[in-house]
């Protein structure tokens, strides 16, 4: 490749002709490569979300029928996300807990904006199961937050994992309170 | 001399040990790679492999689509409105796919009308032509089930049209077009079956595309002369050779491609197609796709309903006996003087056929369609075989480097001219 800038001069040697080959090769190849890519790309993005599905990334909730203690779930992307009324008695409970010994460490006040409202996208960080614990008929677990019955994965008031296979805590959206008793997800 | 060009000799363990217990790497190289091909072949020769391309785009970017499109009446025509908006390049993929289709008919038609010129069809190859008049009327089904799944008003009223066109089958014929739509007119059920078969016909292409290659590998690809090789002298391997040529024309072509499909996509389409799909209402002026007009045009040629439709497919059918129709001994038009005539007003024919295909109805187009089908089956089942033996062919050179060279056929020196050539 080296001698490439020397073919121009019309020489007919063959170490010329064989480097102008070399870089005819080299940059056709490129030149198809790039082309081949550019096709390849529109049809692998085409599978991600669409713009429509991307609009659909907020959801607005009303608190004002939520009764302390109790919890509904909302759709947010697809996904359930609980938001959940804790009582005084729930909210000390998650609070006294030394939070360096939890499987994945994370002070109760970290995950919640407004103490007695507890926001989590409902989907256990196991499997994908969604717990149970909504319900007032549901199990609860052994921390009375919420229970995977798939594979029997705890969680606590604070919707933090104590039991079970489940790697991580039930994660917190992003959301922003709108006024006292309406919130923004996403 | 030519021999280390065409022996498949792996270096890498891998392939070798693979090779070994299924010589799936030997196959490849011997028909993609080694594969003899005359090397006096033109241009034209490059359009069966730009149809294979075109067939492997319409594949890849028919499969995402498919993943966006919902075959339901209340539902077609706004997942595709929402794959021109939402979906991440879906106008990119979606205009690919149509004008695609329309360039996939041109490489078609432009291979069909080498095929003619050239005698492709003839003795030892009747196979390959008959497998490609296959590839054909399976093409031109896709076509017609994909132009439906829009449900835009041109979807719905072709879908009614050429469902129709069985009805003019006597006795049974109403009965096939209510077994056809699933019902009492084209609805619900007929979208979703022609749904399915638009996708899977495309691998049946496939598939009879592949029994097409084995039978041209049977015996090699036909040439400009339409003699066959007199030895290896006449031949050169497929890679390079061709590989880098059918590249060069697939550039050219692409550009043409990407002009159509970023400048003037629905340059092909009809507008009203853009509108929902009435059951209630027909446009005023309806046509098929361009690919179709010859065809349309012989179908309005005759005022009688069963007659036109007959002669519609026949004019396609009637590729699958022209091996038999032609007695010429000659292959190749260019050593036929008087053939060359009628083929080229064959070619002629078709064009006029087309444009007349588009026009509405009214004289001067009926007098004119009724001429140009009349020529384009006289062609068929009166020129051909009759210019077997009226016709006084050229003398055919000795071999196929003759009329190139000049001279006789120069073996040893035969390697490098090709070189010359690409």
């Amino acid at each position: 490749m080296a001698d490439t800038a020397n073919t121009g001069h019309g020489g007919s040697g063959d170490q010329q002709g064989s480097g102008r080959r070399d870089f005819l090769y080299l940059a056709t190849g490129t030149t198809g490569a790039i082309g081949a890519a550019a096709f390849v790309w529109p049809i692998i993005d085409s599978m991600n979300p669409a713009d429509d599905v991307l609009a659909l990334a907020t959801t607005e909730v009303d608190l004002s029928p939520i009764l302390e203690g109790t919890a509904i779930t909302v759709m947010w992307r697809g996904k359930p996300v609980f938001v959940r009324k804790r009582t005084q008695q729930e909210i000390e409970a998650a609070r006294s807990v030394d939070v360096n010994a939890l499987r994945d460490p994370e002070p109760d006040k970290a995950r919640v904006q407004k103490p007695e409202w507890l926001v989590v996208i409902g989907v256990c960080t196991h499997l994908g199961c969604i717990p149970q614990g909504n319900q007032p008929n549901e199990p609860r677990g052994n921390w009375g937050g919420w229970f995977c019955t798939c594979h029997g994965s705890h969680y606590d008031t604070a919707g933090r994992v104590r039991k079970g296979p489940a790697p991580k805590n039930l994660p917190v959206p992003t959301y922003a309170f709108v006024d006292d008793t309406t919130i923004e997800i996403g | 001399m030519g021999e280390p060009l065409y022996e498949f000799q792996p270096r890498n363990k891998v392939v070798k040990w693979i090779d070994y217990r299924l010589p799936i790497f030997t196959v490849m190289h011997r028909e993609l790679v080694a594969y003899p091909t005359p090397w006096n072949l033109n241009y034209l020769w490059n359009f069966g492999v730009l149809a294979g391309i075109a067939l492997v785009v319409l594949i890849v970017t028919g499969l995402v689509l498919a993943m966006q499109y919902t075959a339901h009446v209340d539902h077609a025509f706004a997942s595709i409105d929402r794959i021109m908006r939402e979906v991440q390049y879906g106008w990119l993929l979606r205009y690919i796919h149509m004008n695609m289709a329309s360039f996939f008919f041109i490489f078609v038609y432009i291979h069909i009308f080498r095929g003619l010129f050239y005698g492709s069809y003839k003795n030892p190859r009747e196979i390959l032509w008959i497998l490609g008049v296959i590839i054909l009327l399976l093409m031109m089904a896709t076509a017609f089930l994909g132009y439906t799944l829009p449900w835009g008003q041109m979807s719905y009223w072709a879908a009614t049209v050429i469902t129709k066109l069985f009805s003019a089958f006597p006795l049974i014929g109403d009965a096939i077009v209510t077994w056809l739509w699933g019902g009492f007119s084209v609805d619900n059920p007929t979208l979703n079956r022609f749904f399915v078969l638009h996708f899977v016909l495309p691998f049946a292409i496939v598939a009879v595309v592949f029994l097409h290659i084995w039978a041209l590998h049977r015996f090699g690809s036909n040439n400009p002369v339409g003699i066959d090789a007199s030895g290896p002298q006449d031949k050169i391997p497929f890679h390079p050779y061709y590989t880098v040529k059918d590249l060069f024309t697939l550039g050219l072509v692409l550009i043409a491609f990407a002009l159509v499909t970023f400048f003037a996509p629905n340059y092909l389409g009809h507008a009203i197609n853009y509108a929902p799909a009435d059951p209630l209402q027909t446009p005023a002026h309806i046509v098929p796709e361009w690919y179709f007009l010859p065809f349309y045009a012989i179908l309005r040629a005759v005022p009688d309903k069963l007659i036109g439709v007959i002669l519609m497919f026949g004019s396609v059918l009637i590729l699958l006996v022209v091996p038999w129709l032609d007695r010429s001994p000659v292959r190749s038009g260019a050593y036929r003087p008087v053939f060359k005539w009628f083929y080229a007003l064959l070619v002629v024919d078709v064009v006029v056929l087309g444009y007349g295909g588009s026009q509405p109805p009214e004289q001067p187009w009926i007098l004119i369609n009724q001429i140009a089908t009349l020529y384009y089956f006289a062609y068929f089942l009166v020129i051909l075989p009759l210019l077997g033996y009226f016709e006084r062919p050229k003398p055919l050179p000795s071999s196929i480097s003759k009329p190139v060279l000049g001279g006789g056929a120069q073996p040893a020196g035969a390697a490098a001219k090709p070189m010359e050539k690409a």
